[in-house]
């Protein structure tokens, strides 16, 4: 038995973690994304234990109280709001609110199209019509108006709004997930595993979602911002999140009638939008490239180059 | 020295890849004349490709790079060339054919459009351009040529799509045409009527051609003289005839002896009862006939090739004795039992038996699991084989026996080369222990060198465990030195069937024979004899 | 060509039915109707009198067959507020939202594509770099809150501008360039993926191997089959401006449908709601079936 090969030596590779690691140390704006992201959920978990107090205490001399005053503790920094609270701990504290709409919304949608994505993509012609129907339905119609209308039918609170933002998403995981497994389906590496008698559930978890995972988690990302959006609007209009609890868009709401005088009310929820979702397509970018084995060549060279 | 055409000196070629600096082309040099062919031959991997895409300015830069060398045209660097000067070069003095012409057709324009705008391009008025573009596409033989132009690619078979490369390549009568693979996509009987056509319009226009190819019957067919090409270096070079009979370098003799077709044939003397009978298979995928009813025999350890070009059905025969298709009508009878109408749990124990190794192991290994998984997978799906404890020894055995080392098993199949990995993937059809393998196209994929190597491991397979295989393949040569019997397929039905000797040697139907004669030669005399052949069949 | 569009159309229809389904039993199923389309205030005398005059006290399909009857004769009820049948309501609102919806698509659509086509061509270069982060910084900002910084700044600051109504062009600047920051980032970044995707295909090749002039090859070659999964996102992103317009409506005071259907629910109006629902998916039907005929034109291989 001495019939081995002369072709090329096999390459040696590191480990994922680390692999994955290097990859997003090469690019910058991921990398700072990343950081970014994981304070937000810190503060997301501490941030109304340790602030709620002060973030609902109200401060009569301080009334929009302009922001960049050093003489102040840092709480004060952003300035205040019209009843006095400061800025800074009214946005830690509605961090929290914020990031759990969207992401209950994100899984609940991602794991529903998920499902019914495999069903439709394994099932009979029928079932899988009936499922793509379906989700034409929801997906003919602007979505922030079908949230509109059954948070008016149904009254809104923070469950509402997550269920609501979740079904007006499901179809789009459950687009990729079907187009996916029709496809992955037929690939070669599937038909040698039932050629094998794999049955359908080995298939299916073994062969086929590893494959479709990457995929799902870079759109799960991508649309962390957008349904992060779509509730800040629900929200600063007055049928998503209502007061006492906070979330960043409806405080840009509540500064709205401050504008003239006190505009830091508006703008420092409104940059925290901006930047996690910012941070949130950088890094969904990052994951398109780093999660696919063609073009992930360009974040591994940078990487060596760059040490 | 100035008299040559083209002539290419120490072109040197780097990339940059995240395994660092590669040289794809390490100093080559070489020149062609007016009316002259050469073939740059080389596999995968060789830069066979490289110095083409160098002269035509196709070479991304970054991440390519020229590092060193001239390419002379009438004398003239195209290196130290402006992008304008290269650009009025392009198309009208040096044209280029491509190997999958689909994708090289723009999907969305006409091809008259097409063929239309490489004259205008360089300076022809548009009522010109639509003269010669019907004047060219009645040339390279396309029915109905004024209809045709108003007609897309995708309504064109390969072989008339590869004709129309041609005409637009020839629209200017350039003074050199580069084919880079012009046949391999295509069936046999196809391409040796595509490289006919070359010749002929060679001999009409006195241009010169380089025909970059991996196969050797190709370059006898059509060259004048070879460069071969391995790992970047260019290592022999010579008429076809010098280098064929009196190779200098190892690389050049280890790829004419892998050419097939050249061993013993093998004497089956067949008796008992056969291990797989079947009859009258049918399917058809809506109005269409895939296959019209098939019924042969095969006996245990022997093997069986099913020959047959693109539309033979070839392979939906493979899928449906595997049921991973279902057949309309027909029996199958595998040790006295139909696999047709098996229940699920019955089909499930007998998956054991009957393994399949697929055409391009790139895409039958899942990516995501390593070499121990892949193997070992069978036993996960059959826990009844082997104990879980002594997989890890069984794997390691599995992975010597087909050649590769058992310290192999961590890595994950992108890791390997082609032939090793079509290793591995018969390494996890042998852990189920299998009485058949069902070879769907197992080598069409892989270089020529390879392709021996693995035909090897197969037959010694056989002999070793005697496992009967059916090798399903579109090329006759290939099956010649491991076949014993031949069963030639054509639009669903069997056209011809009988021992590798009979078909080879005396075969009884025409397209048998046009097949034969089709298939190229690496011998310059063998393809001379076979070149007599074809003439004969097209008159 | 005509039997594929004949079949999206179906397709597109059995979704519109479908809404007109959920609608209809969203407004019947949770809780009372009559409390649905009366004001608050309204006694439970004016409730009863209200269920026998519009016969909600009838099995649940045959008010659905009388519901759908409606619909097809195009009566959809009056408007409470207005005193005028919701359709003519609607459809005025819609006009506008039309005219605001169109403008700011084809801006975008034409931006969009001048710009990624510029950025893949040169891919990694500087015009690149600048407008990947443009519209990822596009893409990533709340309308609303673009809004009314937009206001402060041009509106009560500079006072270039007037804040709300639609009297005069002037008007019409700020609600168009708040809507068109967001599908122009998305779309640049589709455009630019695109691209890059059919500059470095075979028939790209090709054309360069045939001595084509760069110019072509971007435009002619590449762009028209880059353009086929940018269609498709056009059409998502046209589609979903009407989420825009809700909010940059409210905000501009523009009479559009968005805020018709904000200040209607607000103000109990419902039949207002549902005839701004029906008009609105019809008009994403017909813009649905424009796109999968853009599609078809672009693509012979769809028209086969």
């Amino acid at each position: 038995m001495t019939a081995h090969t002369t072709e090329s030596p096999i390459a040696e590779e590191p480990g994922v973690i680390r692999r994955f690691g290097r990859m997003l140390l090469a690019d910058k704006f991921a990398f700072c994304a990343a950081i970014f992201l994981i304070v937000m959920i810190l503060l997301a978990i501490v941030g109304p234990s340790w602030f709620g107090d002060i973030a609902i205490k109200q401060n009569l001399r301080g009334r929009n109280l302009p922001p960049f005053d050093w003489e102040r503790g840092w709480i004060w920094w952003m300035g205040a709001d019209a009843l006095g609270r400061p800025l800074l701990a009214r946005i830690i504290v509605a961090t929290q609110n914020t990031l759990m709409v969207a992401a209950g919304a994100v899984v609940i949608s991602a794991v529903v199209g998920t499902v019914l994505g495999l069903i439709a993509g394994f099932s009979s012609p029928r079932v899988n019509q009936v499922i793509m129907r379906l989700a034409d339905v929801i997906m003919s119609f602007p979505s922030l108006l079908i949230a509109v209308i059954v948070l008016y039918l149904l009254g809104s609170s923070i469950l509402n709004l997550m269920l609501v933002l979740a079904i007006t998403r499901i179809p789009v995981y459950l687009r990729t997930t079907r187009a996916e497994v029709l496809e992955i389906r037929e690939r070669m590496f599937v038909q040698a595993a039932r050629v094998m008698g794999a049955s359908s559930k080995r298939i299916l978890f073994r062969h086929i979602l590893p494959v479709v995972f990457p995929t799902l988690t870079t759109l799960a990302t991508l649309d962390f911002a957008y349904v992060m959006l779509a509730e800040s609007a629900l929200s600063f209009l007055g049928i998503g999140i209502q007061p006492p609890e906070i979330t960043w868009g409806l405080m840009i709401s509540q500064g709205r009638q401050y504008l003239t005088n006190a505009w830091w009310l508006s703008f420092w929820p409104g940059l925290a939008i901006i930047l996690t979702t910012m941070s949130l397509n950088l890094l969904s970018n990052w994951m398109r490239i780093a999660f696919d084995p063609v073009q992930r060549w360009r974040l591994e060279m940078r990487g060596s180059t760059n040490g | 020295m100035a008299d040559h055409l083209l002539e290419v000196r120490n072109l040197s070629v780097e990339f940059h890849t995240a395994m660092g600096t590669v040289k794809a082309v390490d100093s080559i040099s070489y020149h062609v004349d007016r009316g002259e062919t050469l073939a740059i031959l080389g596999e995968s991997g060789s830069g066979k490709s490289v110095s083409s895409s160098a002269i035509m300015n196709l070479i991304d830069m970054p991440p390519g790079r020229i590092s060193s060398g001239e390419i002379l045209l009438d004398g003239a660097d195209l290196l130290r060339m402006s992008a304008e000067q290269r650009r009025q070069i392009n198309g009208k003095r040096i044209a280029m054919i491509f190997q999958d012409p689909l994708s090289h057709l723009n999907p969305v324009y006409t091809v008259g459009w097409q063929i239309r705008e490489t004259l205008t391009a360089h300076g022809k008025s548009s009522a010109e351009a639509q003269t010669e573009a019907l004047r060219l596409v009645t040339r390279v033989g396309i029915p109905d040529p004024e209809h045709a132009l108003k007609k897309y690619p995708h309504q064109f078979s390969g072989g008339q799509r590869q004709r129309i490369m041609i005409a637009m390549a020839l629209a200017l009568r350039p003074d050199l045409l580069i084919a880079d693979e012009p046949t391999t996509a295509l069936d046999v009987t196809v391409q040796a009527e595509v490289l006919a056509l070359l010749k002929e319009l060679q001999r009409e226009t006195g241009m010169a051609v380089i025909i970059i190819t991996h196969d050797l019957g190709v370059v006898t067919e059509i060259a004048d003289r070879v460069v071969v090409m391995e790992k970047g270096a260019l290592v022999e070079s010579g008429t076809v005839r010098e280098v064929y009979k009196s190779p200098q370098h190892p690389y050049t003799r280890k790829l004419i002896a892998a050419a097939p077709g050249k061993g013993e044939m093998h004497e089956p003397h067949s008796k008992g009862e056969p291990a797989l009978s079947v009859r009258d298979v049918r399917k058809a995928y809506g109005g269409f006939q895939a296959l019209k009813g098939i019924s042969f025999d095969l006996m245990p350890g022997e093997t069986l090739a099913v020959v047959g070009e693109s539309g033979s059905g070839k392979s939906t025969l493979a899928r449906i004795l595997l049921r991973l298709d279902e057949p309309d009508g027909g029996s199958a009878l595998w040790k006295g039992r139909d696999l047709f109408t098996l229940a699920p749990a019955e089909l499930y124990k007998l998956r054991r038996d009957l393994q399949m190794v697929f055409q391009d192991p790139t895409q039958s290994l899942n990516p995501r699991m390593t070499v121990y998984q892949l193997i070992s997978e069978a036993w996960v799906i059959h826990p009844d084989i082997l104990p879980r404890p002594k997989w890890r020894e069984k794997v390691a055995e599995l992975l010597v026996q087909v050649g590769l080392s058992p310290d192999h098993m961590k890595r994950y199949p992108h890791q390997f080369s082609g032939g090793q990995r079509q290793r591995i993937a018969i390494a996890r059809a042998l852990a189920l222990e299998p009485q058949l393998i069902v070879c769907d196209e197992a080598v069409s994929a892989l270089d020529v060198s390879i392709q021996a190597q693995v035909i090897a491991l197969l037959d010694r397979l056989r002999k070793e465990m005697g496992i009967a295989f059916i090798f399903i393949a579109h090329d006759l040569p290939v099956v010649r030195d491991f076949a014993d019997h031949v069963m030639v397929m054509q639009k669903g039905e069997v056209v011809e069937l009988g021992t590798v000797r009979e078909v080879f040697e005396a075969p009884q139907q025409e397209y048998t024979r046009a097949l034969l004669a089709a298939s190229l030669d690496p011998d310059p005399d063998v393809q001379a004899a076979l070149r007599a052949a074809r003439m004969e069949h097209a008159s | 060509m005509l039997s594929f569009i004949r079949k999206r159309a179906i397709a597109s229809l059995i979704s519109l039915v479908g809404l007109l389904v959920l609608v209809f039993f969203l407004s019947r199923l949770t809780g009372d109707p009559a409390s649905l389309f009366l004001p608050v205030e309204a006694s439970e005398e004016m409730k009863a009198q209200f269920r026998e005059l519009h016969g909600l006290n009838d099995p649940i399909m045959v008010q659905f067959t009388r519901y759908v009857g409606d619909v097809l004769t195009g009566d959809l009820g009056q408007s409470l507020r207005k005193a005028r049948p919701a359709l003519d309501v609607v459809t005025e609102a819609f006009t506008w939202t039309l005219w605001l919806a169109s403008i700011t698509m084809s801006l975008v659509a034409g931006a969009a594509i001048v710009v990624g086509s510029l950025a893949a061509f040169r891919a990694g270069g500087f015009f690149d770099r600048l407008s990947s982060i443009l519209s990822l910084i596009g893409a990533s900002v709340p309308d609303f809150w673009l809004a009314i910084v937009a206001i402060v700044i041009f509106s009560v600051q500079l006072a270039w501008l007037p804040t709300s109504g639609t009297g005069t062009l002037l008007h019409w600047i700020l609600p168009i360039c708040v809507l068109f920051i967001r599908p122009f980032g998305i779309i640049v970044q589709v455009v630019r993926g695109s691209m890059i995707t059919a500059l470095s295909s075979a028939y790209v090749k090709t054309a360069r191997a045939k001595g084509i002039r760069s110019g072509p090859i971007i435009f002619i070659h590449a762009l028209r089959n880059a353009m086929l999964p940018v269609i498709t996102v056009i059409g998502d992103q046209a589609a979903s401006l009407l989420n825009g317009a809700v909010v940059i409506e409210t905000i501009f005071g523009f009479p559009g449908v968005g805020k018709l259907m904000i200040d209607s629910i607000l103000q109990r109006d419902f039949n207002v709601v549902l005839a701004a629902i029906l008009v609105t998916a019809l008009a994403i039907f017909l813009m649905n079936l424009l796109i999968d005929i853009a599609y078809a034109l672009l693509d012979p291989r769809i028209r086969h």
